[in-house]
């Protein structure tokens, strides 16, 4: 039964992903890899579509390869499944909320878990990366596109050090670099 | 149910319902949008209390802006109430994101297309690097927790185990190094 499996991949992620945001990233790699549901390439893509549509990430991501596996139900299964684990901890712990916030053992925990995400963040970026940015089909002296390098230098120059252009929306970026990638395949 | 029941819970679904779809980035996005919604207009929660269930938020697993609207929809009508605020939360994202998937399906094929995404590809990896450097920031605060993000990094990155592992083994050594950490200061102030 897709839908039930669909289901249980987002619980596991719903379960495991911490810190918001792309903390469900590394998990959806992995489900690619190990279903073959959906590949790297569209997974990068994905990313970019629930960045510019309203929403938290992490639901929008889930609702798309849900949809991208079995339509909307899929979707449905899988937004289901990523949600559940936030409701019911919540639901659990809401008794003795302050004590849970204060307790040293919550805090230890999280101390081991926060640069650990962000490690598994950091590696998932690495295959897009390399998916964006390298032919790994062609030969090694011409693996690297440095039209996308290029491109991703100058989104980087953009978003964090020239004043005007760094608070904007990142569907900006988005759409700028739709642009330039149409104008690189002409 | 009588009537009144119902329609707190209809107001639950629909008030979360209108802050998703207004948000572009959940959490901390979220949280002007929320305080002005949930604080000033329909006074379900204080300022203290939403900053409560963001700091709880950030410390539990799962998606910051589920949980806390399972805390405010359980503040006002129980675990009916939980479910409809949780379930208007992503009511949005389950129809936008399904109508731009169907219409860019159907796309996919044309070259055009595919060479806009590749040059969005570019893009997004300067997002998730943006991203990581303002995870880092706040989370990687000692050596210990740079050898951590370190290791995790090398071993996601050159093998094919699942994150679940990762992130369990993680939380444990969370523990013990905090132990341990504790054990050397009181062993240096038993020393004095």
């Amino acid at each position: 039964m897709i839908y039930l499996r669909l289901f249980f991949e987002f619980f596991r992620t719903g379960l495991f992903a911490v810190g918001g945001g792309l903390a469900t990233m590394p998990f959806l790699y992995h489900i690619s890899d190990s279903t073959g549901w959906f590949t790297h390439a569209q997974l990068a893509d994905m990313i970019a579509v629930s960045e510019s549509t309203p929403g938290p990430m992490g639901v929008n991501m889930a609702t798309y390869v849900g949809f991208t596996v079995a339509g909307v139900p899929g979707a449905l299964a899988a937004t289901l499944g990523l949600i559940t684990p936030s409701v019911l901890v919540v639901l659990l712990i809401a008794r003795f909320l302050t004590k849970f916030r204060t307790n040293p053992a919550v805090d230890a925990v999280f101390y081991g878990l926060r640069p650990a995400s962000c490690g598994l963040i950091a590696a998932a970026g690495l295959s897009v990366a390399a998916l964006a940015l390298l032919d790994l089909s062609a030969p090694i002296a011409e693996a690297i596109q440095w039209k996308y390098v290029a491109l991703a230098a100058v989104i980087l120059v953009l978003t964090r050090w020239v004043k005007p252009t760094k608070k904007l929306h990142p569907i900006v970026f988005i759409l700028l670099s739709a642009g330039a990638g149409i104008v690189f395949g002409l | 149910m009588d009537q009144s029941r119902w329609k707190t819970l209809w107001t639950l679904f629909w008030t979360f319902a209108k802050i998703g779809a207004m948000t572009f980035g959940g959490g901390y996005a979220m949280l002007p949008i929320l305080q002005r919604e949930i604080v000033e207009h329909r006074g379900w929660a204080t300022e203290e209390e939403m900053a409560d269930y963001y700091a709880i938020g950030q410390c539990t697993p799962g998606i910051i802006a589920v949980n806390v609207a399972t805390f405010i929809g359980r503040g006002q009508a129980g675990i009916p109430g939980a479910v409809a605020a949780t379930l208007g939360q992503v009511f949005p994202c389950l129809v936008i994101i399904s109508i731009i998937a169907g219409i860019l399906t159907n796309f996919a094929e044309l070259k055009v297309v595919q060479d806009a995404f590749a040059g969005i590809r570019a893009c997004v990896c300067v997002l998730i690097l943006n991203a990581v450097i303002k995870l880092f920031r706040t989370d990687v605060v000692d050596l210990a927790t740079f050898l951590l993000f370190l290791a995790v990094l090398a071993g996601a990155a050159l093998t094919n185990l699942s994150p679940v592992l990762f992130v369990v083994a993680a939380g444990a050594l969370g523990v013990v190094l905090r132990a341990l950490k504790l054990d050397g200061r009181a062993r240096k102030e038993g020393a004095k």
